[in-house]
């Protein structure tokens, strides 16, 4: 059980859903997890529980000065980073006719911005450790459109897009930095639990989301995670600038 | 010349009683669509910040200073054309901007905001009022009838080492294109929407390139890079549009439609991959 040994990752969205799934796998593992996450007391609760190898950040993705601090932290108790995960997001859903611009931006922001902003802050100090692995989840949305998701699926365009940047970058400057995207489909984490409540015409609203799925069901937080533990590791040594899908067949 | 070859199968009058917005529409790929357009009979409204400078003013329709991120502009644009043109059929949303060649590395959040700002939520802007204004019932129009084209890029599809922000931006208007489309038709508005994917076009988006390198050489490395053996003429994509514009392309919504010269299509032989 060493597949990260000595590799310290980084976070965001680390307090709930695919962030602390993966947190909890890191450890196990045998690498470091930072958690970065806006929610404190759950993020502490969380590093609190999985010991010394984990560290907990507070994190506005949004803010390029809150990143850099994370990383000048992780640095300073784990001496490097190696990986980080762009988990941090919000789902939200509106119509092209019913969002507005406020809304719109606020979506893109969260989502697009601070994945940007992630690689950014993280690259220089992967680079000062020989090398790192970045995984941004986007979305199946991000592959496939929705009628009532406007919003978020340009947010996660916008990921799927920039992390292929972010992959062909870090190789044509020798960095031996990968960066891959992963696109979940509906995973029981807490950004779809409002849903599951909502019926969809005469389904329940998670009956409806199960039913999206070939295999008739919705993921587990722990599914995503595997697959991220794949990317981070160097197991996966040859693939960059690839979307890995986690769906249950969902856009197939 | 490539273009003497267009312009002599069009039914003329095809869009005739139609009325068609093009951002950006005073250059590039928007100018050619504009003239495409009111050649096949639209009247169309070009949308810019400038009118053209090559030209007269109102050269390929009806100028109208406008900008793509300003809500309240567009609600003004709707409005004007509403009152002048009285319906509206066909949104081409064009307008856009490189950003420079900024890297996940060098670019700042200021860079970001404003080219998400033109791309992205500019876009969003053009298709939510497009279709408010598609919704109004004109002369012989049947309710919620309407074509709306989103320029992205093939940066949309595949990314390069060069500008981040707008890499992200086009993806953005890729998916956010699909999801126009399927509301839409889950509304049953039959209102189309479709993404182009341009490849390199000889337009002003190359501007910063051809002072850095001089126009012909640079010309000359971008041909080279499309398999097909040149860069487009905007009058090349005015085609594509003017094709998703017309009922011609009656089934096609949601769909991504390259125009590249077979740039994203893969690999061949004795030419080096570049990345785009």
């Amino acid at each position: 059980m060493s597949r990260l040994e000595n590799k310290v990752v980084l976070i965001s969205g680390g307090a709930s859903g695919i962030g602390a799934a993966t947190a909890r796998l890191v450890v196990r593992e045998g690498g470091k997890a930072v958690l970065a996450d806006r929610d404190e007391p759950k993020g502490r609760a969380l590093a609190g529980e999985l010991g010394d190898a984990t560290l907990f950040v507070p994190l506005d993705v949004t803010d390029e000065a809150a990143w850099n601090k994370a990383v000048a932290a992780t640095v300073d108790k784990f001496g490097g980073l190696h990986g980080l995960l762009n988990a941090a997001g919000v789902g939200v859903r509106n119509s092209i006719e019913d969002c507005t611009l406020a809304e719109y931006r606020r979506v893109n922001d969260v989502n697009g911005l601070g994945t940007f902003l992630g690689c950014k802050a993280a690259v220089p100090a992967m680079k000062k450790a020989g090398g790192g692995s970045i995984v941004n989840i986007s979305s199946v949305l991000g592959l496939r459109g929705a009628s009532y998701a406007m919003a978020y699926c340009a947010s996660k365009g916008a990921v799927r897009l920039l992390t292929k940047h972010v992959a062909l970058h870090c190789a044509q400057m020798k960095y031996n930095i990968r960066c891959n995207s992963v696109h979940p489909g509906y995973i029981d984490t807490p950004m779809i639990a409002p849903r599951l409540d909502q019926p969809v015409g005469n389904m329940s609203g998670r009956q409806w989301l199960e039913d999206l799925h070939p295999l008739g069901r919705l993921g587990r937080a722990e599914e995503v995670a595997a697959m991220i533990l794949f990317l981070l590791s160097d197991e996966s040594s040859f693939s960059t600038g690839s979307e890995f899908v986690c769906d249950g067949g969902l856009s197939a | 010349m490539r273009a003497a070859r267009y312009g002599r199968i069009r039914m003329s009058g095809e869009l005739s009683g139609q009325v068609a917005i093009v951002t950006g529409g005073a250059s590039g790929i928007g100018a050619a669509s504009a003239a495409l357009l009111a050649e096949a009979g639209a009247a169309v409204v070009v949308a810019d910040l400038k009118a053209a400078t090559d030209g007269p003013p109102d050269k390929g329709g009806r100028f109208v200073q406008h900008d793509v991120t300003a809500e309240a502009s567009w609600q003004a644009l709707l409005a004007d054309v509403l009152k002048r043109e009285g319906r509206l059929d066909i949104m081409i949303n064009n307008a856009g901007i490189s950003g420079g060649a900024g890297s996940v590395e060098s670019t700042d959040v200021q860079t970001w905001q404003r080219v998400q700002a033109v791309n992205s939520e500019g876009v969003f802007l053009g298709c939510k009022y497009a279709i408010q204004g598609m919704k109004r019932t004109g002369p012989d129009k049947p309710k919620s009838k309407g074509s709306i084209v989103n320029i992205s890029s093939v940066a949309g599809l595949q990314a390069g080492a060069g500008a981040l922000a707008y890499t992200a931006s086009k993806g953005a208007v890729r998916l956010l294109s699909k999801s126009v489309a399927l509301y839409c038709a889950e509304q049953k508005y039959d209102i189309r929407c479709n993404s182009v994917h341009p490849g390199g076009v000889d337009t002003p988006i190359f501007d910063l390139l051809w002072q850095m390198v001089g126009r012909e050489q640079g010309k000359a490395f971008l041909d080279a890079r499309h398999p097909i053996g040149h860069m487009a003429e905007p009058r090349e994509l005015g085609e594509v549009v003017l094709w998703l514009a017309s009922d011609r392309s009656s089934f096609v919504t949601g769909a991504e439609i390259a125009a590249d010269g077979a740039l994203t299509a893969g690999l061949m032989r004795r030419q080096p991959f570049v990345a785009p």
